[in-house]
C-alpha cells in the first residue's frame, strides 16, 4: 500500500470507505512521506502523533458520514487551530497558541478529516514566493532552486510531493491560484463570502478568501463542498445555499459562452503563455463551449489598485500586533517604545514595507488622493465583470505570466515581484470565484496553469470547465521524489 | 511622489514600528517606486465614480442582541507575553 499517498482526495475517501485500506495505513503514507521532505521545508509544525491517534480512533469507530472521513489533511499556518501552533510564517506569532478553532477547518473535522500539520507560507500570506516566510524558503518540488509560489507556497508544494491528501489555502491577491499554477496542481479562490473567514489570520478583509488546493478537478469539488457555508461568526459570509459541487461535477459544458478578454495579452507575455492560452480556448471549443472575445477594460489598473487597497487593510489588520495580548514582546523603556521594538523585530521586511504603505495611503492629506481613488477604481474594474458577465458565463486566462522562478530572482524587486498576480487580482478585488487548474508545460518542463473566472457563487461552472480542461490537457507530473 | 526620509520617519511613527537609519534609506527607496506604481491610477478620471464600499450585493445580516459567550479571560490571557492575575501586563504609563 506504498502508493496510498499517490492517489487522489477521491479515491482516498471511498478507498477507506470500501475499507481497501485504512485511514491509520493512510495517515502513515503521508507522514512517511512528510518526514523524508525536509528538504522542502513545508512544514512550520508536525501533528503526526496526534494524527495516528486520530486515525487509530477513527479506524475503531468507523463513522463515514462525512465527506472526508478519515483523511489526514495539512492546512497552511495561516489558520487558527485549537491548542496547535499557528505562525502565520511570522516571527511575531512564532509561540502563538490559539485557544479556538477557524471556522473552515472546523468544517474540515466535521467532515471526518483530521489535522497532520500546518504548512509554510509568506508572512502573514504576503508574497508570491514563500520567501518572506519567517521559517525559510519553501522548495518547489520541479527544482531545488524554484519557488513553489506564495503565499500558499508550503500548502501547494506538500500538495504536489504527495505529502498531503489535499489541503486549504487562503488568497487575497492570487495566493492559492499562482502556486497551483507553478506546482502543477488545482487551486480555487471561491467567491467572497462563500467561506467564512473566522479564525483565519487577517491580512486584507476585503480580499481574503480561504479555498480548496488538490491534485484534480473531482477532488476540489469535494472540499469546496466541505469547507463552504454561512456562518454567524463573519458577518460578510453569505446565506445561500452550498451547492453539492462533486456530485454536480460534469465536463458537459456544450453551450457556454467562455470569454477571452483581450486586455491579459499583457507586453512581454512569453509565447509559451500565449500558446497555452489558445491551447485552452481549443479544449474548450472542442467541449463544445462557445468562445467569445471581451472586454475589461480597466484591467490595467488592477494592481496599482490591489497594492493600494490590500496594505491599508493590513496595516489597520496588522495593528493588534503589539507585543501586549499575544505574540512577540521586545523591551521598552516606556509602553510605545516597547511597541515600536516589538512591531520592528516580530514583523519581516515585506510586512514592514505593507504595513507603512497602507499607513501612508491612508493619512492625513492622501487618503482621497490614493485610498479613495481606489476604491473608486475597484468600482470600474468590478463593473467591467458585471458587464462581460452579461454576455459570457465564465472567462478564461492564462494564471500566471510565467512559470516558476528562481529563489532571490525577485526578492530585492518588490514591483516584479508583484507583476506575479497581474491576472489574478482581478477576481479578489471583485469577489468573483476563480481557479487555476494545470494545463500544460513549458519549454523547461514547468507546470503552467490556466485560469477560469465566474460569476459570483458559480463555482460549478467553472469546476465544471476546469473538468473539460483537465480532461484535455491530460497534465501528468513529471518528477521524481528527489528531495527523499 | 517619493516618499523621503521625513515622511518615512513620520508614518513609521503612526504605524509604531521603529527603523534605524540604514533601514530607512533602503526602505525610502522601495517605498517610492511602489508610491510610483500606485499613482498609474492618477491617468484614470473618476470624478463621476462612487467609491467601492462593498463587494457583496448584500445587507450584512443583523442578530439579536444577546450574550453566547463569555468567561473566557484565561483563554484571552493564555498567550499574553506578561500577565499578572486577571490583567495585562505592560510597561509603567503613568508616573
Amino acid at each position: 500500500m506504498s502508493n496510498i499517498s499517490e492517489f487522489t482526495l477521491c479515491k482516498i475517501v471511498s478507498g477507506i470507505k470500501k475499507k481497501d485500506f485504512t485511514s491509520e495505513e493512510v495517515t502513515e503514507s503521508f507522514i512517511k512521506n512528510s518526514k523524508k521532505s525536509k528538504k522542502l521545508n513545508v512544514y512550520i509544525t508536525n501533528c503526526f502523533d496526534e494524527a495516528i491517534s486520530s486515525a487509530k480512533k477513527f479506524d475503531k469507530r468507523g463513522d463515514f458520514k462525512g465527506l472526508l472521513s478519515g483523511v489526514p489533511i495539512a492546512v497552511k499556518d495561516l489558520f487558527c487551530t485549537k491548542n496547535v501552533k499557528t505562525t502565520a510564517g511570522s516571527k511575531i506569532l512564532h509561540n502563538f497558541i490559539p485557544t479556538y478553532e477557524s471556522t473552515v477547518t472546523n468544517n474540515l473535522w466535521s467532515h471526518g478529516a483530521f489535522l497532520l500539520g500546518k504548512l509554510n507560507c509568506d508572512e502573514f500570506a504576503m508574497g508570491s514566493s514563500n520567501e518572506t516566510s519567517f521559517f525559510g524558503n519553501v522548495i518547489n518540488p520541479y527544482g531545488e532552486k524554484l519557488v513553489p509560489g506564495g503565499s500558499s507556497g508550503g500548502s501547494a508544494s506538500a500538495l504536489a510531493a504527495d505529502l498531503t491528501p489535499a489541503t486549504i489555502g487562503t488568497d487575497t491577491g492570487g495566493s492559492i491560484r499562482q502556486p497551483a499554477s507553478f506546482t502543477g496542481t488545482v487551486g480555487l479562490k471561491p467567491t467572497y463570502g462563500r467561506c467564512s473567514r473566522w479564525g483565519i489570520v487577517a491580512f486584507a478583509s476585503s480580499l481574503d478568501q480561504a479555498g480548496p488546493m488538490t491534485k484534480n478537478v473531482q477532488d476540489c469539488a469535494l472540499l469546496l463542498e466541505a469547507i463552504s457555508g454561512y456562518d454567524p461568526k463573519d458577518s460578510t459570509s453569505i446565506d445561500t445555499k452550498v451547492e453539492n459541487y462533486s456530485s454536480q461535477l460534469t465536463e458537459k459544458v456544450k453551450g457556454l459562452k467562455i470569454g477571452i478578454p483581450k486586455e491579459y495579452r499583457v507586453d512581454n507575455m512569453p509565447n509559451e503563455i500565449d500558446n497555452l492560452w489558445r491551447k485552452g480556448i481549443d479544449y474548450l471549443k472542442d467541449a463544445g463551449a462557445i468562445i467569445k472575445n471581451i472586454s475589461l477594460p480597466h484591467t490595467m489598473y488592477a494592481l496599482a489598485t490591489y497594492y493600494i487597497v490590500a496594505p491599508a487593510e493590513a496595516s489597520s489588520n496588522l495593528a493588534r500586533y503589539d507585543g501586549v495580548k499575544y505574540g512577540h514582546r521586545a523591551k521598552g523603556n516606556n509602553l510605545t517604545e516597547m511597541y515600536e521594538n516589538t512591531r520592528s523585530e516580530g514583523f519581516g521586511d515585506e510586512v514592514k514595507r505593507r504595513i507603512l504603505i497602507g499607513t501612508y495611503v491612508l493619512s492625513s492629506g492622501y487618503y482621497d488622493a490614493y485610498y479613495l481613488k481606489a476604491q473608486k477604481v475597484r468600482q470600474l474594474i468590478k463593473s467591467d465583470f458585471n458587464k462581460a458577465f452579461n454576455d459570457v458565463d465564465a472567462i478564461l486566462t492564462p494564471s500566471t505570466p510565467t512559470s516558476a522562478f528562481k529563489i532571490g530572482d525577485k526578492k530585492d524587486d518588490p514591483i516584479s515581484m508583484y507583476l506575479n498576480d497581474i491576472f489574478t487580482v482581478p477576481a479578489n478585488l471583485s469577489g468573483l470565484p476563480a481557479i487555476s487548474v494545470p494545463a500544460g508545460y513549458d519549454k523547461n518542463n514547468l507546470p503552467l496553469g490556466l485560469q477560469l473566472i465566474g460569476k459570483a457563487f458559480d463555482e460549478q461552472t467553472i469546476l465544471n470547465l476546469s473538468l473539460a480542461i483537465e480532461k484535455r490537457a491530460n497534465f501528468k507530473k513529471n518528477f521524481k521524489a528527489w528531495w527523499s | 511622489m517619493s516618499i523621503d526620509k521625513k515622511t518615512l520617519k513620520h508614518i513609521s511613527k503612526l504605524a509604531r514600528i521603529s527603523l534605524d537609519e540604514k533601514k530607512i534609506a533602503s526602505l525610502s527607496k522601495d517605498l517610492s517606486s511602489i508610491v510610483k506604481f500606485i499613482e498609474k491610477l492618477n491617468k484614470l478620471n473618476t470624478d463621476q465614480t462612487k467609491p467601492l464600499t462593498s463587494i457583496i450585493n448584500a445587507s450584512l445580516k443583523s442578530r439579536n442582541d444577546e450574550v453566547k459567550d463569555g468567561k473566557i479571560r484565561d483563554q484571552i490571557l493564555k498567550n499574553s507575553p506578561e500577565k499578572n492575575e486577571e490583567f495585562f501586563v505592560v510597561p509603567k504609563v503613568i508616573e
